[in-house]
């Protein structure tokens, strides 16, 4: 079923105002960092606090208005997998994932076999018998799965789903969980700081800072054209705001930045880091933007190495290693800097668009 | 080591109980025949409470420099305090029996003597709701009655006084002693208890009833200096006051009958 | 040091017990029937104190730990009272309450005619009184420090405030659960003042085993370190039994 919810939490200081929509069938990932109030949309969504403004309407049931209608969590049918899991710990695996089906009233028999049937499924058949703390990490995050797609919910929320696994097993799950979301009838709300695992399950990414929505888009647009500094980073690209006139833009620092495509007004100009080169003497040639930068970190990324630059304007360089070497890069190493006109792409901000710090 | 233990713990409770070590230095090597002075401790059967209170004040007044200060407590309790080594000078029971523990462990100073007698009445709820005029009255069905538990004195007495009239009583509860039968009473938890005629005096908000039974299980009370008193001249003036005609009239008052 | 001087003061009265015992009497004055009669009695009214506190002390923890209503401070302070009062004065007000004239005993006598005073139920309900609290703090403490995440996932698999109390918080603080009945069990056995005082003394109704070595010190002190030591042994027994059993983790 699909989720329409305007979620209004007040918490101190803090105040979330998001408003979110799913479609069934649909996977929504909710991005943002450490205390963005993601995990505090999703408590609000499965009831386990109440709204104090906004709405949650579930397959067109309103489940809490935000004053007088508050359905209760155990009345709501939405499956939850939490960050830590929250396996019943002095329950066996496949006790933990009948309790969902026993609690909606299925015999002992009944709710055991559904349980066996969703241990099946998630490849788990023969570690029914376990106790939480004999299972692994992965194995650990598959039966919080079962647990609660068990009861049949109308819509799944998932908090960090990944973010207690290893690397290795990371993946794995990753590719796992993505089956079975495809296989979810309802839609789905996934909460994450990941930006892979939000691009890699998620059909659409809503990002939250600070209580608020600052991006909503797929993830393609989401990786080209970010629209505040945390996307930015989070997609390893360089993001800067200006006025727009013409292929001209002025950043605020008075600095200005050619861009391919003429646009007009407020924009946001974005490349990758791979598109910047770095020379010893102020290079000569037409269409590029050049200027004099100070090296202030050099670190490994990948294969390349990413030298980080102040300057008139702060950015990020991909360089071979054999370039660096070359170039003798090191922190307070004075070099130029150079981006083509033609690899920045520059793209409207919006009179709403939110500032960037 | 047990034993000695044992009895360093006892002795040790006496004295705080006291409020302190006698006063020895003064009264330590007074010959007899010298002014009484000093402090004189009494362990003294609790049913003795109010009258010994009434006549240490009064001892006190005929030897200003003496002060009693009283132990009261159960009988036994006290008794076994005194053989485990406890620094007093007089002890009064409220029965030969606990006496006999004391005078067979050698630890009193002379034999001791009946000073008051003290006789079983049936204790009832004020103005006597229930009528109960005679013992036999006990036995009858229903008839909620409390006696002491027959290991303390007042329940061997009521054992003697119910043999003697020749009723058979199923008490609810053999209590620990007479206070606290006397309090089943007071709280109307229990119809009726046999306690002593001194108890229900004391009391005030319960009535008692004499019973012709009761002659049988008359209990004597008696008193004797003890043999490793810190004060020895003012224990046995005590002793001695305690059966001049002042004391008796107190004793009296409080419902003990003459020896 | 300080912690050998702490155990010596808490062992050596217990081997006091020991050395002082009559070891030669010992099995004609254990084969006594009165003995046995006290010990059976001790046993059996300490067990349903203990299962009464459990019915009720358990629900009454999780309101304490859980539940926000005004005054729970002061609710929390006095569910303690009886573990401060003195247990004679605690038996005092037990008679004012389920006593014949009692607020609640007298209509209860008046209607129905039962009378809790001088019954064994009355032994329970005075060692439940005093021991409780022993139950009510130790589950509630288990109650604050377990992890009600746990409690809210079970709320979104469908399960109501009952189903998540049974099946989900009971199960997680079995231990404290545990420990709190033995120590209230443990309390129950040993409670003298409340119940002399609201259940009176009668030998194989209401003289448990506390009631049978006070008075037999009335009489005969190696009588009374009998009763002492057979208390001590089976209490000793039992609470190693049940530690191993069932605290393995928490002790």
């Amino acid at each position: 079923m699909s989720l329409d919810a305007h979620l209004v939490v007040r918490r101190g200081d803090f105040t979330l105002d998001v408003r979110l929509t799913a479609d069934p069938g649909e996977v929504v990932a909710l991005l943002g960092p450490n205390g963005a109030g993601k995990t505090t949309a999703l408590r609000a969504i499965a009831g386990l606090r109440g709204l104090d403004d906004g709405h949650v309407v579930v397959g067109g049931e309103t489940l809490d208005d935000g004053h007088r209608r508050f359905v209760a969590p155990e009345r709501r049918h939405i499956g939850v997998v939490f960050q830590q899991y929250l396996l019943f710990p002095h329950l066996s695996a496949i006790d933990n994932v009948a309790f969902g089906p026993r609690c909606r009233g299925a015999s002992t028999a009944q709710a055991r076999a559904v349980a066996r049937d969703w241990l099946q499924r998630v490849g788990l058949a023969e570690h029914g018998r376990k106790k939480p703390r004999q299972l692994s990490g992965g194995q650990a995050q598959r039966v919080a799965l079962a647990r609660a797609l068990a009861t049949g919910p109308r819509l799944l929320l998932l908090d960090e789903p990944l973010a207690a696994l290893d690397a290795r097993t990371r993946l794995e799950t990753r590719a796992h969980l993505r089956g079975h979301l495809s296989g979810h009838p309802g839609a789905t709300i996934l909460v994450t700081h990941d930006p892979l695992d939000a691009m890699m399950l998620a059909d659409r990414l809503i990002v939250v800072e600070d209580g608020r929505v600052v991006q909503a888009a797929d993830a393609a647009t989401l990786t080209s054209r970010p629209r505040t500094d945390y996307v930015a980073r989070l997609v390893g690209l360089n993001l800067y705001r200006g006025r727009a006139d013409g292929t001209a833009v002025r950043l605020p620092g008075g600095f200005t930045l050619r861009v391919g495509t003429p646009h007009r007004g407020e924009v946001f100009v974005a490349f990758p880091p791979s598109a910047v080169a770095l020379f010893a003497e102020q290079p000569a040639g037409s269409p590029r933007n050049t200027w004099p930068a100070t090296v202030t970190s050099v670190a490994r990324h990948g294969d390349a190495l990413r030298i980080e630059l102040s300057g008139p304007v702060v950015v990020a360089a991909d360089v071979t290693a054999a370039a660096a070497v070359q170039l003798r890069l090191e922190p307070g190493r004075a070099v130029w800097a150079a981006v083509k006109a033609t690899e920045t792409d520059a793209y409207p901000a919006g009179a709403a668009g939110p500032q960037l710090p | 080591m047990g034993r000695r233990l044992l009895v360093t713990l006892l002795a040790t409770a006496v004295v705080a109980g006291c409020g302190g070590p006698a006063d020895h230095d003064t009264a330590g090597g007074t010959p007899s025949g010298q002014p009484v002075a000093g402090t004189v401790t009494v362990l003294a059967a609790a049913s003795l409470t109010e009258s010994f209170t009434r006549i240490g004040a009064a001892f006190h007044r005929a030897h200003p420099g003496a002060t009693v200060r009283f132990s009261f407590g159960g009988s036994s309790g006290l008794a076994q305090q005194i053989t485990a080594g406890a620094p007093a000078d007089v002890f009064a029971s409220a029965n030969p029996d606990t006496m006999t523990t004391v005078t067979d462990a050698g630890d009193a100073a002379g034999k001791p003597v009946t000073f008051a007698r003290n006789q079983l009445v049936i204790a009832v709820p004020k103005g006597n709701p229930q009528g109960i005029s005679t013992v036999d009255q006990l036995a009858s069905p229903g008839r909620k009655v409390a006696l002491c538990a027959a290991q303390v004195p007042c329940g061997a007495a009521a054992q003697r006084a119910l043999r003697a009239a020749g009723v058979r009583v199923t008490p609810v509860s053999q209590e620990q002693d007479v206070k606290a039968a006397l309090a089943k009473v007071k709280l109307g938890e229990v119809d009726a208890a046999l306690v002593y005629r001194t108890d229900v005096r004391a009391a005030g908000d319960v009535d008692g009833i004499e019973f012709p039974a009761s002659a049988s299980a008359i209990n004597d009370y008696p008193i004797v200096a003890l043999r490793a008193a810190p004060n020895p001249s003012g224990g046995a003036a005590f002793v001695a006051y305690v059966r001049s005609e002042p004391a008796r009239a107190a004793l009296a008052a409080a419902g003990f009958q003459r020896p | 040091m300080p912690a050998v001087a702490g155990l010596t003061f808490l062992v050596l009265p217990l081997l006091g017990l020991l050395v002082r015992a009559p070891w030669a009497t010992l099995p004609r004055r254990l084969a006594e029937p009165a003995v046995l009669a006290a010990l059976r009695l001790s046993l059996t009214t300490a067990t349903l104190a203990t299962v009464l506190c459990l019915v009720f002390g358990v629900p009454l923890a999780w309101l304490l730990a859980r539940g926000s209503f005004p005054g729970r401070r002061l609710v929390r302070a006095l569910v303690t009272v009886p573990m401060v009062l003195p247990p004679v004065v605690g038996g005092v007000a037990l008679l004012l309450v389920f006593g014949r004239r009692g607020l609640v005993g007298g209509p209860l006598d008046a209607a129905f005619g039962v009378s809790l005073p001088f019954t064994t139920a009355g032994v329970v309900v005075a060692e439940a009184f005093v021991a409780m609290p022993f139950l009510v703090i130790s589950v509630q403490g288990a109650l604050r420090a377990a992890d009600t995440r746990y409690e809210e996932a079970a709320a979104t698999l469908g399960a109501g405030r009952w189903t998540v109390f049974r099946r989900v918080t009971l199960p997680m603080v079995a231990p404290g659960v545990a420990a709190g009945a033995v120590l209230c069990w443990a309390r129950a056995l040993g409670e003298f003042g409340a119940t002399i005082t609201f259940a009176g003394n009668f030998p194989g109704r209401t003289q448990t085993m506390p009631l049978a070595v006070y008075l037999a010190l009335e009489q005969d002190v190696d009588a009374a370190i009998v009763l002492s030591l057979v208390l001590l042994t089976v209490s000793v027994a039992i609470l190693a039994g049940l530690r191993d059993r069932w605290l393995g983790g928490a002790g």
